[in-house]
């Protein structure tokens, strides 16, 4: 396996040079013939490297400790599933993976060609290079088929075992094919750059699979979250580690573009702004991958520090510089159509989103790298954790949460001042009853700068949620009052009509469950006790009650574990079972907590380990209120995305439909009133 | 003696006021001052979290560590002595965000200080944009009827969103 490997790798490079050095000049000299030589060398590099790919998974499945790689992420215990995820877990898998994911939207990219043979074909190419720069760096800098010097080890090392969760089958793959997605839009745009190409086609082509990269993205990112929650059993979701501010920087300004974009589409406007845009995505994914693998910045869970951090240093600047160079050549290309006509006006509210998601995004990566200059400029090393990130990121995320739900309400070009106050009404006095309400409640803003933070968010959200609400009831209640179908159908039928549109509105509405999700956070309790049996615990409204405390042998793990009674008002309601495993092959340990959620709160329950005197298990609980929403939340932007990717069903075919179903309708009357009559 | 009705009730408004500013204030005070101070240090073992969030198994820095923070506070120590002695033992690491002194404040003020940037550069550009002046037609042209069919479908596609 190892020898097929690299020679699948080296001939993956070798395709891949080709169809870049081949498919830019056939570019150069018009030559259809050669270019298509091209296209193919790069279908065919998919297949190198899907095979390379494969070689590695299964000297996995194997028990193949020649290899070296295989011999540190893996181990013969290990189950199945966790096998395949080896291929992710390391340094040099995962180059190999992000190769092949690459090489996968390629093919697909070189399979639909025919929809515009010149665009695809400059696309084809830029793609072809950054190709060639993952296969060199998995050719000559992170080798994943490496040989173990001297004895072949009877066993692995084994994973990480904070990697043996289910989610971490998928939360890599997820985050990776975000990351990867984003070079297909680049690819297009500077493409579209290059050849000067009018119009905004290629925004229409890269629609789609910039959504699909931000979906991903998404999913990567919360899925991260979740395995955080569940896994590391520090009771949070979110740390502002640098990796996972890394995954946070494309998105922002992938949103920003997802936004932006619509008006060059409808004014042909911010096409520059676009165009950088992208290129800044592109190169911030590019970035984060580098702050993962380099060693730049410490972080809990980065790759080990390695040399390859010089090739993406090479790589980002020769992008940018070509970035740039195109740009200037170009920029004439790139005016815009229009102009602004109103302060007050959907173009500007996408305007000022932008600016706040940049804003943020500069924050995150101000705060990531913030470490570095100061050790740099003053000589000494700081830490910027959570409570930086969080006083600077939550009035800046309030801000956009203010745009979200006021963005919806301007019209383009321009909106009048009485529009906007008649449009507010409602949504505002329901924010303030809110407030009102939470404040009843006994929420107390003014003790701490966390609460009054939360109760903004809340009502906040509640603003934005009317606004999505009012923007669903006004077009339901239209298409009703057209069709004579009721609101709800109306409000379906209405979605269908302009998928990018209300998609976009879920979207919204699962991020004001998410920011509610958020807001719970400053009520955050937490307990550590030592559990004998029949010991009782008092936790927020529960009674934790230990019943028993064992021990267990797996064939991978051995595991400690409590059996925890949960009392409330004096009544049991559940029994949990947080536990500690200790992995043999790693010889690592790791918790697996306990989580009972329910939309008011989680009782979250980590085994932290065992009073060596007393033999008794220590269990440390949280009661995190809301947490439940922010997975809640990001269901609903998931199936909002996925709505707002769908096309749009066309008026016309719906004027069908409802003829047909009016003809039914007369049909069913009529046969309702034969029957009747008989 | 008889009391003025209106300064007893001033006097009752007072105390009132007081029991409330006790509830508010002294009621969560050791365990609040905990938390937060326990929330603005890092652990010091590597693993890269808050102190008290740290929860890996086997550390052994932050079980001591949240010893020595309850017996500054026990001892009675202001927060920022008590976060000076982290310092002091432990180095700047310790602390979980920057200071707002020296070359520190920078990571504070920058952030903003883009933020109010780009906003006003934002509001400006829009000013800009909205002062350029448009094209006027010399004169009003006549449109058949497919010229408005077309010219109507431009103004549905540009204004549907």
């Amino acid at each position: 396996m190892p020898q097929i490997g690299s020679f699948t790798l080296l001939l993956a490079l070798a395709l891949a040079a080709y169809s870049f050095v081949a498919g830019a000049l056939a570019l150069w000299r018009k030559d259809d013939r050669l270019g298509e030589t091209a296209r193919r060398a790069g279908i065919a590099c998919w297949a190198a490297v899907t095979v390379a790919s494969l070689a590695l998974v299964m000297a996995a499945f194997g028990n193949d400790f020649s290899v070296s790689y295989i011999m540190h992420h893996s181990n013969r215990d290990l189950p199945i599933a966790y096998k395949f995820a080896a291929l992710w877990s390391g340094q040099e898998g995962s180059l190999l993976f992000w190769a092949w994911l690459l090489s996968t939207y390629a093919l697909v990219l070189r399979l639909r060609y025919k929809v515009d043979p010149q665009l695809f074909a400059y696309a084809s190419a830029i793609i072809a290079a950054v190709q060639v720069f993952f296969l060199l760096l998995v050719n000559f800098a992170a080798h994943p088929f490496g040989l173990v010097s001297g004895q072949i080890p009877a066993d692995g090392n084994g994973l990480n075992p904070l990697l043996q969760y289910p989610e971490m089958v998928i939360h890599p793959p997820m985050l990776y094919l975000g990351y990867v997605g984003v070079t297909v839009p680049f690819a297009f745009a500077l493409g579209a750059l290059i050849m000067k190409y009018p119009g905004e086609k290629w925004i229409h082509i890269t629609r789609r699979w910039t959504m699909v990269a931000w979906l991903f993205l998404t999913c990567g990112i919360f899925l991260g979250a979740h395995w955080a929650y569940e896994v590391l059993g520090w009771g949070g979701y979110w740390g502002w580690d640098p990796v996972e501010n890394a995954s946070l920087l494309p998105w922002l300004t992938m949103t920003a573009f997802l936004h932006s974009v619509m008006m060059q589409e409808k004014r042909g406007m911010m096409k520059m702004w676009n165009m950088w845009l992208i290129f800044t995505t592109f190169l911030l994914a590019i970035f984060g991958t580098f702050l993962t693998r380099s060693g730049v910045v410490s972080s809990v869970h980065a790759f080990a520090q390695s040399g390859i951090g010089i090739w993406f240093v090479w790589f980002l600047s020769l992008t940018f510089a070509t970035c740039v160079y195109f740009f200037v050549r170009n920029r004439e290309t790139l005016k815009s159509e229009h102009r602004l006509e109103s302060l007050v006006s959907r173009e500007s509210s996408f305007l000022f989103n932008n600016l706040v998601l940049l804003v943020a995004c500069f924050a995150v990566l101000w705060g990531t790298l913030f470490p570095v200059l100061s050790e740099w400029v003053t000589g000494s090393k700081v830490t910027v954790g959570p409570p930086f990130f969080n006083r600077v990121n939550v009035p800046i995320g309030l801000f956009l949460l203010v745009l979200t739900g006021v963005g919806p309400l301007l019209a383009w070009r321009k909106t009048s001042l009485d529009r906007v106050r008649r449009n507010f009404v409602i949504p505002t006095s329901l924010a303030l009853l809110a407030a009102i309400a939470l404040m009843i409640g006994g929420m107390k803003p003014w003790q701490d700068s966390a609460y009054l933070y939360s109760l903004v968010a809340i009502s906040l959200s509640v603003l934005v949620a009317a606004t999505v609400a009012g923007e669903f009831w006004r077009g339901g209640r239209v298409i009703a009052r057209q069709t004579g179908a009721s609101i709800v159908q109306g409000m379906a039928t209405m979605t269908r009509r302009n998928t990018r549109r209300y998609g976009g509105y879920l979207v919204h509405f699962g991020v004001v469950l998410i920011v509610i999700g958020f807001a719970g956070l400053p009520f955050n309790q937490d307990k550590e006790q030592e559990m004998g049996f029949g010991d009782k615990m008092q936790i927020g409204g529960y009674t934790l009650v230990c019943q028993s405390y064992t021990q267990d042998d797996k064939p991978n793990y051995s595991s400690e574990w409590a059996v925890m009674d949960v009392y409330k008002h004096g009544t049991k309601i559940d029994a949990m079972f947080p536990e500690r495993r200790f992995y043999k092959a790693s010889e690592q340990t790791a918790t697996m907590v306990a989580n009972r959620s329910r939309p008011a709160e989680d009782l979250y329950l980590v085994y932290t380990g065992r009073n060596p005197d007393t033999g008794k298990p220590i269990i440390k609980a949280h009661v995190n209120p809301l947490v439940m929403w922010i997975w809640v939340g990001v269901h609903v932007v998931l199936i909002g995305t996925l709505i707002a990717l769908l096309p749009n069903l066309k008026p016309a075919k719906i004027a069908v439909k409802e003829k047909e179903r009016a003809g039914a309708e007369v049909v069913r009357r009529g046969t309702v009133g034969v029957g009747g009559g008989d | 003696m008889k009391l003025d009705p209106r300064s007893s009730k001033l006097r009752i408004a007072q105390l009132v006021l007081i029991a409330v500013l006790a509830m508010l204030l002294l009621g969560a005070d050791s365990d609040a001052r905990f938390s937060k101070l326990g929330h603005g240090l890092m652990c010091m073992c590597g693993c890269g979290q808050v102190l008290l969030e740290c929860n890996h198994v086997g550390c052994t820095y932050s079980e001591r560590m949240r010893n020595e923070l309850t017996a500054g506070l026990e001892r009675g120590d202001s927060d920022s002595l008590v976060l000076q002695s982290f310092v002091q033992k432990y180095g700047n690491t310790v602390l979980a965000a920057p200071t707002t002194t020296g070359f520190n404040r920078v990571a504070w003020i920058m952030p903003f200080a883009v933020f109010a940037a780009a906003l006003a550069l934002t509001i400006w550009l829009v000013r800009l944009w909205k002062s350029r002046p448009v094209a006027q037609p010399v004169q009003q042209p006549k449109l058949d009827a497919a010229e408005l069919d077309e010219l109507r479908k431009k103004a549905r596609q540009e204004t549907e969103f």
